[in-house]
């Protein structure tokens, strides 16, 4: 790379302000970059930062007119984007610059075909159709690894897998060979086994096409791999940026530093062997029937979880990890029968299934459950208050409402939010990691022994998952609490779980004390697994799913 | 998700943060979701207004007995003091012969009350719905007197110990072709049709909510079942049953708004179901579920809340569909009671006496602004609910 050519894009004191009901408020503050040909810039921050915004500026689909920038430019190959008009950037658009969105369940069309998706950007920009067309479709896909190219083409999104939807998406994005590729967390939404096949075709197609690419994450494991200079975001502002090999070596904002060392720091829950069962399940099938004809006769079924046996002790952590699809969550919501299964499942010596909900109910006081998505959670139009005392009310009627709010304090205070005002807010105006301690601190209040965690770090940024993950293991200590950990970060897990159980399909692949088990994983699919998350390396093909 | 469309809530978040900026708050005050609601709202000016002059007029009509009347609202008589508009006093009381309600508008009582030193004080129009002018200067349907012609008043204003159009009592707005005040039936006519939508609209909300909110909940065959049964009972043609319904049935108030209410419950059922179908399957609803919370109080506290938003969205467009059907039977004789006052009568008398534009063109006009106000009223709910919309 040349360092005195003109650089492909640069970016300078660009701000971006949106209005909403009248008021003006900053998102992006006077950012600027470069990026030349070849190379890739990765711009890391937590989400709110800024980084995405900033990258739909460049291709201005920002919502004009509540969006407005009012600083900076962006030259793209000589050429001043910000003054350009529609007509114009619409050729760039799709052409010169690409983008790959983060969720590739949402960014194609359900309706249409993946031969008519490719070939819509074909025609627009270069006029591309018929035979020509397809030919160009099917050498796309080939590019991207698509397997059976040919047959594909008249697949809809639906009958494709997350990571295969991903690749149509980079097809498209590739089409009309852009010079920029923007790419927006292209990853995040991916297993890791996925995600690290998808890192590397991009990283292959760069070199292969020599164009510049924008990589927006908050992952510093990819930066690390993919990216040649790194730009730092916090509240709509560089903060750092230099060649990645100098800011991971001496960062010198104190930010940077806080991401770079937020890594979990592994100290889990110790074995208990001698500890009494919390929870114990044997041969445990959650199976959903597939019915078809006139009659819905019962032609076989889906094995969500297909006879699986765990035995959590108290005081321990059960992490459980897999790809999406393998039966992680389903086993967790079967376990504290939220939905329907087979097999028996003990709870404290008492065997749960089959009881009616209202003989339900005296157990739930002691099993709870934290979800993923904090944002999901919480029901909008409660306050946090009335979130917390709600299962106080079912559990605890007697209570008074002094007794109550005390208690809902104390939870409030266990997780770390402080401020006893806080309890009066809505959910809306904490942040995601506020929001999941403010899920915990639901389950909590009840003083539960066992808690399912459903992923409950996963929708976080680094840094705030770093800091529940210490407030989880703290809860843990202070009150004698038994996790069972779902989780599809493996980082996570290694800091939390004692004993670890791996699922595939529905079935358990491998299971054993957690320590042993990242040591020496005896099969592939474990192996494949675990050099994903933690190298970002791609397994020999036909161990993971493409 | 759309990244373009959560770009300016992650605006917003980057600048505070946790949040922690907004002021404590009491429980009551209006949630922040709401207050920018309200903000939306008030940003569509059109509807804004909308909303004023409607609830204006709704509160002016509802004490329509206190501007168009054939009772006075005051009389005092010898240190008593009479109030007719809400109380009934038998003509002895002001020194008559008969024990029958006082008519006001006799000239005898007036005189009778004027000779004792009594004082009276009318509503702004003397005429109620129902009150015939029996000293019309044409014969009915009569122009409104402002548009006569000194001559055309010469008779009638004698009687009354005058010689000049303006001696007589004005009917602003004409007669129609039973001699009655078209303006008083207006103000009563606006005020039924008013409180008819809003009745019907309520009850049929509350039906057709709860019919949704169970199929959406419970699903699987509850849904299947009353899905078909909304099916089969929507497909009846709902005019012709009407017609023959109040054909049988004496039609009244409430017998109209019990027959509207059977075809009208179906039109919340599908949105409310969507909303339920969807919800049932959030996590907060899973967590409520797993701290062993009720279905009752899942389907109230945690479900119906997401489904209020589009309901309320919907609600000012059923408003106005339920005033154009009472007004489309009214129309055709099918509504409410003769003498009753109604929009649709008023129209049906329009097209009758076609010699008299005054009637047709006084019922459309009112109509036609009461279903504006209330569409551009609905346009303004509909922006203020709307999550994605920034002004610009």
């Amino acid at each position: 790379m040349d360092a005195t050519a003109t650089p492909l894009l640069s970016v300078r004191d660009l701000s971006v302000a949106f209005r909403q009901g009248g008021r003006q408020s900053l998102a992006v503050d006077r950012v600027s970059f470069e990026i030349r040909k070849g190379e890739t810039l990765a711009l890391v921050g937590e989400s709110g930062s800024g980084k995405s915004v900033t990258a739909l500026s460049i291709m201005k689909l920002l919502p004009y007119p509540a969006a407005s920038h009012p600083s900076g430019s962006i030259y793209f190959k000589g050429r001043e984007l910000i003054a350009l008009p529609d007509d114009a950037m619409r050729e760039i658009r799709g052409n010169d610059i690409t983008i790959i969105f983060q969720e590739p369940m949402t960014s194609l069309n359900p309706l249409h075909t993946i031969e008519k998706q490719i070939g819509e950007v074909l025609l627009l920009h270069g006029g591309v159709t018929g035979a020509a067309a397809r030919a160009r479709i099917i050498e796309l896909l080939t590019q991207v690894g698509i397997p059976d190219p040919e047959r594909r083409l008249a697949s809809l999104p639906h009958q494709l897998s997350g990571g295969q939807r991903q690749r149509v998406m980079i097809a498209m994005a590739l089409a009309n060979e852009p010079d920029l590729l923007i790419a927006d967390e292209p990853t995040t939404a991916l297993d890791v086994t996925v995600q690290a096949q998808i890192l590397t075709l991009l990283k292959e197609l760069q070199t292969r096409l020599g164009m510049a690419m924008l990589f927006i994450t908050h992952d510093l494991g990819i930066v690390r791999k993919v990216a040649d200079t790194v730009c730092v975001m916090k509240q709509g502002r560089i903060v750092e940026s230099g060649r990645v090999a100098q800011v991971f070596q001496s960062p010198q904002h104190p930010y940077t530093r806080d991401l770079i060392g937020a890594e979990p720091k592994p100290d889990p829950a110790p074995l208990q062997p001698q500890a009494p069962i919390v929870v114990e399940t044997d041969n445990l099938r959650v199976w959903f029937p597939v019915k078809q004809g006139l009659l819905r006769r019962v032609i076989g079924h889906i094995k969500a979880v297909d006879g699986v046996s765990i035995a959590v002790r108290k005081g321990e952590t059960l992490g459980i990890v897999g790809e999406s699809g393998s039966g992680k969550t389903t086993l967790g919501l079967a376990i504290l029968r939220l939905i329907s299964s087979q097999g028996p499942i003990v709870f404290m010596g008492q065997p749960l299934q089959g009881l009616k909900f209202k003989a339900m109910r005296p157990f739930r006081r002691d099993m709870q459950i934290v979800f993923q998505d904090p944002y999901g959670s919480l029901s909008p139009r409660m306050s946090v208050s009335d979130i917390i005392e709600e299962g106080l009310w079912v559990h605890q009627p007697q209570l008074s409402a002094e007794e109550r709010e005390q208690r809902v304090l104390a939870a409030l205070r266990d997780v770390g939010l402080d401020d006893p005002q806080m309890r009066f807010r809505y959910p809306h105006e904490f942040s995601g990691g506020q929001r999941q301690r403010i899920a915990l601190a639901r389950a909590l209040v009840l003083e539960p022994t066992f808690v399912v965690m459903d992923e409950p770090t996963s929708a976080l940024d680094m840094l705030i998952q770093s800091q529940m993950v210490d407030l989880l293991r703290e809860l843990q200590k202070r009150r004698d609490l038994t996790y069972l950990f779902i989780s599809h970060d493996l980082r996570v897990v290694s800091a939390l779980a004692s004993r670890l159980i791996v699922m595939r399909y529905g079935k358990v692949v491998e299971e054993g004390p957690a320590a042993d088990l990242f040591r020496h994983p005896q099969s592939d699919y474990t192996r494949a697994l675990f050099a994903a998350a933690f190298n970002l390396e791609t397994a020999p093909e036909g161990v993971v799913r493409q | 998700m759309d990244d373009r469309v959560r770009a300016p809530s992650a605006a917003a978040t980057a600048l505070s943060p946790t949040g922690l900026a907004a002021p404590p708050r009491r429980r009551l005050a209006l949630s922040p979701v709401n207050r920018r609601r309200w903000q939306n709202f008030k940003a569509n000016r059109r509807g804004c207004f909308s909303l004023w002059i409607f609830l204006a007029l709704f509160i002016l009509t509802l004490f329509a007995e206190f501007l168009a009347n054939d009772k006075p609202l005051l009389v005092r008589l010898e240190g008593k003091t009479f109030v007719p508009v809400m109380f009934t006093y038998p003509e002895t009381a002001f020194g008559g012969e008969f024990e029958t309600e006082a008519d006001y508008r006799d000239p005898y009582l007036r005189k009778l009350i004027a000779d004792k030193g009594g004082s009276i004080w009318w509503p702004p129009i003397r005429f109620s719905y129902d009150t015939h002018n029996l000293n019309l200067p044409t014969p009915a349907p009569s122009a409104p007197t402002w548009l006569l012609s000194e001559e055309q008043c010469k008779a009638a204003a004698q009687k009354v110990g005058g010689s000049r159009c303006a001696d007589l009592e004005y009917n602003w707005l004409g007669t129609d072709d039973q001699g009655r005040d078209v303006l008083a039936r207006l103000i009563y006519g606006f005020r039924i049709s008013v409180l008819f939508g809003l009745t019907l609209t309520i009850i049929s909300s509350i039906v057709g909510i709860a019919a949704g909110a169970v199929q959406g909940y419970f699903g699987g065959w509850t849904d299947l079942l009353f899905q078909r049964f909304i099916e089969i009972w929507t497909s009846i043609p709902e005019l012709y049953l009407l017609l023959i319904i109040s054909s049988v049935l004496v039609p009244g108030f409430f017998v109209l708004l019990g027959i509207l209410l059977l075809f009208s419950w179906v039109s919340l059922v599908g949105l409310v179901r969507a909303e339920f179908l969807r919800g049932r399957n959030f996590e907060y609803v899973q967590a409520a579920r797993a701290l062993g919370v009720s279905n009752t109080t899942i389907m109230f506290r945690h479900l119906l809340p997401n489904a209020m938003v589009s309901t309320l969205t919907f609600l000012p467009f059923i408003v106005s569909s339920s005033v154009t059907q009472l007004t489309a039977l009214d129309f055709l004789g099918f509504g409410l009671p003769p003498g009753s006052p109604s929009l649709g009568e008023l129209l049906a008398q329009g097209k009758a006496n076609i010699q008299a534009p005054w009637l047709g063109i006084c019922g459309f006009v009112t109509l036609a602004f009461m279903l504006s106000l209330l569409i551009f009223i609905g346009e303004a709910v509909r922006d203020a609910f709307d999550q994605r919309k920034t002004f610009s």
